[in-house]
């Protein structure tokens, strides 16, 4: 079947069976590999894109599910050189060790803002954060990352650029 | 995960007549429990429904009920279902952030997980449960694990919730599925009140006892652990020990 989407500001019509999850597209059709694969049952959120501004795990969704919607992924974020403030907020914050999971936290990062705006406690964050696994376990400096993407948003203006 | 056929249907009656075409048919409201069953070839459906151009999303008071379109996802009944907070409060702890973005609260109720969260709002609330075919009432709805008195390609269309003066629901959390180990509604109406249970037996429950203790401000009684779930998770003992535990965090928050 036929499957159109807007995938960061780009239009693609892409032929694909109906079983198709997103991330198959994103990944396999599209080489969009910044989206991870990582449980694969949507238990650790590595797949996390934004699907018309609201986080999804693309492992769990049918491609033919975000028909004709705007899909971001953490290749959308960066302008050119110039990384997302929450991208920034990450290094800065050594937010991340192996980086797997990072894509995913940083995409759950810009749901915490569009749903909490730009001040935010490290307790909700861990709150939100649940349908993110990182098995390195470097919880503690994710938290301060996406509390600081938060408040670099914030200076930037761009809380609803998510 | 096996191809199929996907239907796109615009209205219920063409969803009703698609799922009738032939095969065996599934609907798809948010997925997030059918795709994974798809996934792992436990569901191979030949043909896929998809519901969500429908137009069965949001909420609407009318009177004394609180009406909730099927496709509504649980994020926005967490920040819709205003009229009856423990009822919105229920919704924003299902699953995570993600899931609540697109899990909706006709598949939940149609799936009748017995450790889901729906079935337990939706029987202390005494709703009514409105499909393509006519309504059933939640006492009658919820029949066993998996089980709901919606036939074969009948679709929910919309759900009242029963507006109490005060409800709460406790739920002991599953730490990695969060689903509910065990998860108590409660809710108090002018005429008396109910009780709820999910996640502790087969299928979601009304602790009747509970409910009559509460109405004559007397102790409630232990539940009897005798039909209850014993699993690698915990114990039927336990399990009712926390149905005690999640009834008093309920009333501790009703609102």
């Amino acid at each position: 079947m036929q499957i159109s989407l807007t995938i960061n500001g780009q239009n693609h019509d892409v032929e694909a069976p109906a079983a198709t999850l997103l991330v198959e597209v994103l990944r396999d059709t599209l080489g969009l590999t910044g989206t991870h694969i990582g449980c694969d049952t949507s238990q650790c959120g590595a797949c996390n894109v934004l699907v018309d501004g609201k986080a999804v795990k693309s492992c769990t969704l049918l491609a033919a599910q975000a028909q004709g919607a705007a899909v971001t992924t953490i290749e959308g974020l960066a302008n050119g050189e110039q990384l997302h403030p929450m991208q920034l907020a990450f290094r800065e914050a050594h937010g991340l060790q192996c980086g797997f999971c990072t894509p995913g936290m940083v995409m759950a990062g810009l749901e915490i803002v569009r749903k909490h705006g730009t001040s935010l406690t490290p307790e909700l964050v861990a709150h939100e954060l649940e349908g993110n696994l990182c098995r390195c376990t470097g919880y503690i400096n994710i938290i301060k990352a996406v509390v600081a993407g938060a408040a670099g948003m914030a200076v930037l203006g761009e809380s609803q650029h998510a | 995960m096996r191809d199929f056929a996907l239907h796109r249907p615009a209205s219920v009656a063409d969803a009703a007549a698609a799922f009738a075409t032939g095969g065996e048919a599934a609907y798809l409201a948010g997925g997030h429990t059918l795709i994974p069953a798809m996934k792992s070839r436990l569901r191979m459906p030949d043909a896929l429904i998809d519901l969500s151009a429908l137009g069965l999303g949001g909420i609407a008071r009318d009177g004394d009920r609180l009406w909730i379109g099927a496709m509504t996802r649980h994020a926005d009944v967490a920040t819709g279902a205003t009229a009856i907070p423990g009822l919105a409060a229920l919704a924003n702890g299902i699953g995570d952030m993600q899931v609540r973005n697109i899990g909706t609260i006709g598949g939940s109720l149609a799936n009748n997980d017995p450790a889901a969260d729906y079935p337990a709002a939706a029987l202390a609330l005494n709703a009514t449960i409105e499909t393509d075919r006519g309504s059933h009432n939640a006492d009658d709805f919820f029949q066993g694990m998996f089980s709901t008195a919606l036939a074969e390609g009948e679709i929910i269309t919309r759900v009242g919730f029963a507006i109490p003066q005060a409800s709460a629901y406790g739920k002991f959390r599953h730490p990695v599925s969060r689903y509910a180990m065990v998860g108590v509604y409660v809710a108090r109406f002018a005429a008396g009140w109910r009780v709820a249970v999910t996640g502790a037996g087969p299928g979601v429950f009304r602790w009747h006892d509970a409910e009559s203790a509460l109405a004559a401000g007397s102790d409630v009684p232990a539940l009897a652990a005798d039909d209850l779930n014993s699993d690698i998770h915990a114990s039927a003992d336990y399990r009712a020990h926390l149905c005690g535990v999640m009834l008093k965090q309920a009333i501790a928050h009703l609102a």
